[in-house]
């Protein structure tokens, strides 16, 4: 086991479980917050403010055993570079906000990066969780193996329900290595040209870890072994790319994103979940080549002012669908709306596990 | 403890004329086959953990969606349980029917729906076998990669409902990480779809939910499940050893190379003998434990690979290293890994197949328990392991026809489960807790956890009709169960120790 102590090591639950009690006693509603670098996902929560910040460190970290185990509140750069010491990562590159970005956020709010489709989401990399529960019990599910089947999957529910069902306490992750060699490749396609190819490319056993096409270009990662990344680089041609892009493209510091979420003079952030080779939308007022591309195309971000609706109409119709990070028009809710049966049964896991809508009531829709 | 159904324990069944629900439900739905003598049902009595049967109170072999629909509809106006099955090659009495209850077989929903070579997708009906994916793909150049040792026979709908695992799950995931999409029917017969088409979906993750829920939060009709590309090659190496401990840390030493393998198996003495003297796979029958160990992927990175873990391995102290020549002799070497269960079953009339998983730096001790645990309780136990992911699989050797041998396998076996919670592993990896290892579940889970389980069961069943009685235990239960386990700690001091 990698040494565990840390710069801020910190184990707070007791506190915040008391925290809960009162609450519960009480009845107040509480507004969960770490970092609040994610603040602008999700609607609005009125509620006495709950921080995770104190409760902080690396609990568990055996690279052997490829599992870390890291309480709530702490920054989520500290956790990447634990694990970059060892040659480990994160797989499923998670967004950051800012340097305060925490753990807990990372998982409540279950955002990926671009490594997504070829690697999994933060849910996949999820072993267990301990969750204070609205009786202030700290409890955990799941665990720190691999493989885990006993009792429901509680742990991977709490990934983006952002705190609503309990308060996460401490994640278990599966790591991986670090790939052996990275090379990132520019590529002068059009947007036609650049879905012809990535198609080509997606059945074939290539080592492309992300693939996003914007500005007239598709950007390509090769990671792999020496040997496979090489070859492929040579097969596929274009521009050396600086790896930095990703990381730039992830915590949306391109050009594009600059606004930041909550500029007033810019339109609405849009992003838009949609199946594998999606075709282009054909949105009025929306031209996709000034769009970012992300996932293969899987994941898409576009800037204007829309009809909200007829957007989600129009992902809803292919199968996906459509988020707002804002600015957010007062009328627009930041989530897709959900069917009248899938929320009945939203409604009901809420106030099974959440009876006193205490956890950041109304964060992601008004009903709960 | 006895782990069938048991009123006083598990909460009182529904007392139910089988006569008059036979009535209802033929009157509710006259184009479905529905069995109610008992020479017609005493197939579907057991699942595949058969030396725990129950005759159900009906059986249901819808073949339309409608049928279900309607089937759910009156089970709920009524109260009766439902217990909701495939192809039954689980392994932990998940499938076990209700003496009072319906089993609904879903085992005709059978059809691939569709094949997208370009969206890399499968869209199958819950009763597709696993395998059967991974053929229909197959011309296109892909695969489904969860490869449970059943897969020739179990239902992908059966895998969703144990989050069922295999050989490349260290590497590919489990079946969780494989499914984008179910489509479920409620217990009060209302549709849902739980994922999507694309890579996430708003909401809770109920489809992560849903995955290991063993039938008890709803029923799956439809399946759509990622497709991988075909790795342009795989190779094999078979590492022997003359020590158990020495394969098992041989394990962390690749990892620790920064290489994950698709496949990373171990066998011990007795399940090498056993696979050897039924399949002749050329295993080294004088090793203590072998390791099968594939590679996967670009040709180029495959043979860098290779290259590495057999340095790894030699360092590690194998006593011998082959690699598979071609796929051939690669088949010919799995094939004893994929047959260990029945081949360990040739040696003895019955084998008990146990299902934990451990921290991978805890295989020693726990060995070392199993084994002490195996003479303690005079039973024989063959060790077969998904090495790479820590999951067991202790195959207790017993003769049910002598007087009070299940018993003792039983017993034996719970006490290994409680070894692997005690050093921080779990009672279950892929096979589910079923009513198998529902007494275990008190071990590993405080009352509050438990509780917070029942909540979650509660908001999509709240009457308890979807398959009660498995995965969860009552506090009634556990309570037993913590009584009798603390009297056997007085009364024999040591016991629990791992």
């Amino acid at each position: 086991m990698a040494n565990a102590t840390h710069l801020s090591d910190h184990d707070a639950s007791a506190a915040l479980a008391e925290r809960i009690r009162e609450a519960n006693a009480e009845g107040t509603p509480l507004r969960i917050v770490g970092g609040d670098t994610r603040f602008f996902y999700g609607r609005e929560v009125e509620g006495s403010e709950l921080s995770t910040r104190e409760h902080c460190g690396i609990s568990f970290y055996d690279p052997v055993e490829l599992v870390v185990s890291v309480r709530s509140g702490t920054p989520l750069g500290e956790l990447e570079a634990a694990l970059a010491e060892h040659g480990q990562m994160l797989p499923f590159e998670p967004p950051r906000y800012g340097a305060a970005s925490t753990v807990g956020g990372m998982v409540a709010t279950g955002l990926s990066g671009p490594r997504r489709p070829w690697a999994g989401s933060v849910r996949d990399f999820v072993l267990g969780a301990r969750v204070i529960n609205h009786e202030g019990n700290e409890q955990r599910f799941g665990g720190e193996v691999m493989k885990n089947v006993a009792g429901y999957d509680l742990s991977r529910l709490m990934v983006g329900a952002q705190g609503t069902l309990g308060l996460i306490t401490e994640v278990s992750f599966k790591v991986l290595p670090k790939p052996g060699a990275t090379h990132s490749l520019h590529l002068e396609l059009s947007l036609d040209e650049a879905r012809q190819r990535l198609a080509e490319w997606g059945r074939e056993p290539l080592p492309i870890s992300a693939a996003a096409w914007l500005d007239g270009a598709l950007h390509l990662r090769l990671e792999g072994g020496p040997s496979s990344v090489a070859a492929t680089r040579a097969r596929i041609g274009g521009d050396d790319l600086d790896n930095d892009f990703w990381a730039a493209l992830r915590d949306q510091r391109l050009p594009f994103f600059r606004a930041g979420p909550l500029d007033e003079t810019k339109s609405p952030l849009w992003r838009l979940s949609l199946p594998h080779r999606t075709p282009a939308l054909e949105l009025p007022n929306a031209d996709e080549r000034l769009m970012i591309h992300d996932w293969a195309g899987a994941q898409r971000w576009l800037r204007a002012d829309l009809d909200a609706e007829a957007l989600r109409h129009a992902c809803q119709a292919v199968g996906g669908h459509a988020t707002c990070y804002g600015p957010r028009p007062a009328e627009v809710e930041p989530f897709t709306p959900l069917p009248e049966v899938l929320m009945k049964y939203h409604r009901n896991l809420k106030a099974q596990l959440d009876p006193k809508g205490l956890f950041n009531p109304g964060r992601l829709y008004a009903a709960f | 403890m006895n782990i069938l159904y048991d009123e006083r324990l598990d909460g009182p069944a529904p007392k139910l004329d089988r006569a008059t629900i036979r009535d209802s439900l033929t009157q509710a739905i006259p184009d479905m086959t529905l069995l109610s003598r008992e020479e017609d049902m005493r197939p579907f009595e057991c699942d595949g953990l058969s030396v725990y049967r129950t005759l159900p109170m009906l059986v249901a072999l819808p073949d339309t969606l409608d049928q279900v629909q309607r089937l759910l509809v009156e089970c709920h106006r009524l109260g009766v349980p439902v217990v909701t099955r495939g192809a039954g090659t689980g392994l932990s009495a998940g499938a076990l029917p209700l003496e009072h209850g319906v089993l609904l077989v879903m085992s005709r929903f059978a059809r691939i729906l569709e094949i997208d070579p370009e969206a890399r997708i499968a869209r199958v009906e819950p009763g597709v076998r696993n395998l059967a994916i991974s053929e229909a793909a197959s011309p296109y150049g892909l695969y489904y990669a969860p490869d449970p040792s059943s897969q020739i026979a179990c239902s992908i709908g059966g895998n969703v409902a144990e989050n069922a695992g295999g050989v490349h799950c260290l590497k590919y995931g489990l079946t969780v990480h494989n499914v984008i999409k179910v489509e479920i029917l409620t217990i009060e017969g209302e549709r849902m779809t739980l994922g999507s088409d694309a890579l996430d979906a708003p909401g809770f993750d109920l489809l992560a939910l849903f995955n290991g829920s063993e039938g008890m939060l709803g029923v799956v009709t439809e399946i759509t499940v990622k497709l991988l590309p075909k790795p342009e090659v795989a190779k094999v190496l078979m590492a022997s050893f003359d020590d158990v401990e020495k394969a098992g840390n041989a394990v962390g030493a690749i990892i620790e190379a920064g290489i994950i393998p698709g496949g990373l198996e171990m066998m011990d003495k007795l399940a090498i003998i056993a696979a050897e003297d039924f399949i002749g796979a050329g295993y080294p029958v004088d090793a203590e434990a072998i390791l099968l160990c594939e590679l996967d992927g670009v040709e180029a990175d495959v043979d860098d690979d290779c290259e590495t873990v057999r340095a790894v391995l030699e360092k590690a102290g194998a006593t011998g290293i082959q690699q598979a020549r071609d796929d051939a002799e690669r088949a010919k070497f799995w094939a004893g890994r994929k047959n260990a269960f029945p081949a360990v079953g040739r040696m003895s009339p019955d084998y008990y197949c146990m299902d934990g998983t451990i921290p991978r730096r805890e295989l020693a001790r726990v060995l070392k328990g199993i084994s002490d645990l195996s003479e303690r309780y005079g039973l024989r136990v063959a060790n077969v392991f998904h090495a790479g992911d820590g999951n067991m699989h202790p195959l207790i050797l017993f003769d049910a026809n002598r007087e009070g041998e299940l018993a003792v396998a039983e017993a034996l076996g719970g006490e290994i489960l409680e070894l692997c919670v005690r050093v921080g592993g779990t009672i279950t990896g892929e096979h589910g807790v079923g009513r198998e290892k529902i007494n275990q579940m008190c071990a590993q889970f405080r009352p509050d956890e438990l509780a917070t389980f029942r909540a979650a069961k509660a908001a999509f069943d709240p009457n308890d009709l979807l398959n009660p009685g498995k995965n969860i235990p009552t506090p009634a239960r556990c309570s037993e169960f913590r009584t009798i386990k603390s009297a056997s700690a007085d009364t024999a001091p040591g016991t629990l120790q791992g």
